[in-house]
């Protein structure tokens, strides 16, 4: 079973966020960064594949700064065999842009499986996975809660409004991964120092230059909620909370 | 192709067995949004039940496009009639909902247009030639404003933001076979939730029971209460829960569960994490009871109630009984 994984250097969802000097980005001073959360569950499923299997290769990839050999490094501990760094100074604005650089990764890979996370928790784009699978014309499934596979043929159930879809799919395929696909382990001491000596190979990229077709215009802080008020301690204080959910802000 | 060409918008519409999703008008309000004409296009294996509603909210146009294998959602065949529909015509901008389905299907049609998705967004203004749309990131601390210069746009509305607008037009009906072939990815089947929950994601009201409900028996007073406003509430959860096997994670609010935008959202033993904010910090109103006076959920809480949710809940389940009785 060979698998890849695409895993993205992410600011730690506790991070507060400040906003850098140019109004367009993040203020990176102090952020903590790690591996986005969805990717663990990625990096997981497909030890997990692979050991099942019980010969093949694990490969993860990241886009990203230099410093993103460390979240790479992280995914090694966990396990993967090997790491490609695409290294570039800055994520492209446009999805389609990492996309592409990804996909010309991946290319050449003959992988059984190119795993996913269902979306990055910095940009909310969920999309890379879909994109790349389209890019290389392989069958895709995204925000994959269950899997199971057989050969060459794959069952995933996805959370859609209201139920559970049940979806067939051929290998090679690429899936996406939600939360729910399995616990992911954390590295063991062995594993990280084992991580040192793992291969991460770094390959300089460079985005387009032309801006790409979506280009940030500005980041600013979310609007502030109308300062909100305490409207009673206990029981005694429902009469005047519907009052208010009635009369003031109209939702009953 | 020059950028903010002549052409509308295409919207694609949603269907569940057979009948339109409540979530079209939004795509529909979302696509008037950019001046032009609005096309809205639908995938499914035969005639669509609501299609004749789409013109009144501002459609000029709605096409099926049917095909034997589009009863259920088919995610090839769907993406590949629509990214065919959009290459024929001259479209400004091919919007979708950021829902389960838009989500997946989006980004598909999009990379056979050779662009991104300016995904799940919640404003956009469209003067002169740019399309420019505001999207919540880093979990909803920050507003990314991004210009779309792609040509056409590919953009997803995150659902329950784009309040539906009426706004009648004549909005002609069309029917269109489209030739796919079989796809290699299938759904073989939905299981269905029970009958009668509303998911968390449609739901105009949600109340969320976090670890302050204490057991999972006890988010029987949640369910009262969401029963107590007539079938268009539904009960969610945050993350301590769900990882506990208290509720399924199809209710779970959050980073890692569902982004939610309700009219009115109550969190019920709920302290106010980042990541469980990051799911519903969008929703018009929210309400928050608890009984620490310094639970971080009161800083985005319009209305707060300290105290003992056991208290209060039922009461205000009473309360909402009268007013719906
Ligand atoms: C990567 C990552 C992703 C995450 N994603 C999510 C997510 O999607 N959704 C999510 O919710 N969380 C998420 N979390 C977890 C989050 O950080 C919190 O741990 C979680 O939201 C806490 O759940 P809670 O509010 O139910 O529990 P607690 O924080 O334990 O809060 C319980 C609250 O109940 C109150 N309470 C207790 N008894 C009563 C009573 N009788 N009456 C009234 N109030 C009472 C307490 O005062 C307290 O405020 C994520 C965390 C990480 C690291
Ligand atoms: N810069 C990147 N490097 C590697 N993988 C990425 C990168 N950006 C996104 N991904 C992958 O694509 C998934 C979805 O990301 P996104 O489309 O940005 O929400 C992530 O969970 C990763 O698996």
């Amino acid at each position: 079973m060979k698998v890849a994984v695409c895993i993205k250097r992410v600011p730690d969802s506790e991070t507060r966020v400040k906003i850098a000097a140019d109004g367009k980005s993040l203020d990176e001073a102090g952020v903590k960064f790690v591996m986005n959360p969805y990717d663990e569950f990625a990096v997981e499923e497909a030890l997990r594949r692979k050991e099942r299997a019980g010969t093949g290769e694990v490969a993860v990839v990241c886009l990203g700064p230099a410093a993103a050999q460390e979240t790479i490094r992280t995914a090694l501990a966990m396990g993967a065999d090997r790491g490609v760094l695409l290294q570039a100074d800055k994520i492209p604005a446009d999805p389609f842009e990492t996309a592409r650089l990804i996909a010309a990764e991946l290319k050449s890979g003959r992988w059984d499986l190119i795993l996913f996370g269902r979306m990055a928790i910095d940009d909310y784009n969920h999309q890379a996975g879909p994109l790349v699978a389209e890019l290389l014309g392989l069958p895709c499934v995204t925000a994959v809660s269950h899997l199971e596979i057989d050969g060459t043929q794959g069952v995933a159930e996805r959370e859609i409004e209201g139920g559970i879809e049940v979806v067939e799919f051929p290998l090679p395929a690429v899936l996406t991964a939600d939360k729910g696909l399995n616990e992911p382990r954390y590295p063991a001491l062995k594993g990280i120092m084992a991580a040192k000596k793992k291969p991460l190979e770094v390959k300089p990229v460079q985005p387009g230059s032309g801006g790409g077709a979506i280009e940030v215009v500005a980041l600013t802080p979310p609007p502030e909620r109308k300062e909100g008020k305490i409207v009673g301690e206990g029981a005694g204080a429902v009469g005047e909370l519907v009052r208010l959910l009635r009369e003031e802000a109209k939702v009953l | 192709m020059t950028p903010g060409g002549a052409g509308g918008a295409l919207a694609v519409l949603e269907q569940r067995d057979g009948v339109l999703r409540k979530i079209s008008h939004e795509v529909v309000t979302g696509a008037q949004r950019l001046g032009g004409t609005v096309e809205a296009v639908v995938c499914a294996a035969g005639p669509v039940q609501g299609t004749d509603q789409v013109g009144k909210f501002g459609a000029d146009k709605v096409v099926t496009l049917t095909n034997s294998a589009f009863a259920r959602y088919a995610p090839e065949g769907y993406a590949q009639a629509l990214a065919e529909r959009v290459k024929q015509g001259d479209y400004r901008a091919v919007v979708f909902a950021a829902s389960a389905t838009g989500k997946d299907l989006a980004p598909r049609v999009a990379a056979k247009l050779g662009v991104g998705v300016a995904a799940d967004i919640t404003d956009l203004t469209a003067d002169g030639g740019a399309i420019v749309v505001t999207r919540p990131v880093y979990a909803g601390k920050a507003l990314l404003q991004v210009k779309v210069t792609a040509q056409p746009a590919v953009l997803s509305l995150r659902p329950n933001v784009f309040t539906p607008v009426v706004r009648p037009k004549a909005g002609t009906a069309e029917s269109v076979a489209v030739n796919v072939p079989a796809g290699r990815v299938t759904v073989r089947e939905i299981k269905a939730a029970p009958a009668g929950t509303l998911d968390v994601a449609e739901a105009q009201v949600i109340i969320s029971g976090g670890r302050g409900l204490k057991e999972p028996a006890n988010f029987k007073v949640l369910e009262e209460l969401a029963h107590a406003f007539g079938g268009k509430a539904a009960v969610g959860a945050s993350r301590a829960v769900v990882d506990a096997g208290w509720r399924g994670h199809a209710d779970q609010v959050g980073q890692t569960g569902k982004t939610v935008s309700p009219s009115l959202y109550i969190a019920v033993g709920i302290s106010g994490a980042i990541q469980h904010l990051a799911g519903m910090r969008t929703s018009k109103v929210i309400v928050a009871i608890n009984k620490d006076k310094d639970a971080p959920i009161f800083k985005v809480a319009d209305y707060g109630v300290v105290g003992d949710l056991f208290e209060i809940v039922p009461k205000l389940t009473e309360e909402i009984r009268k007013l719906h009785g």
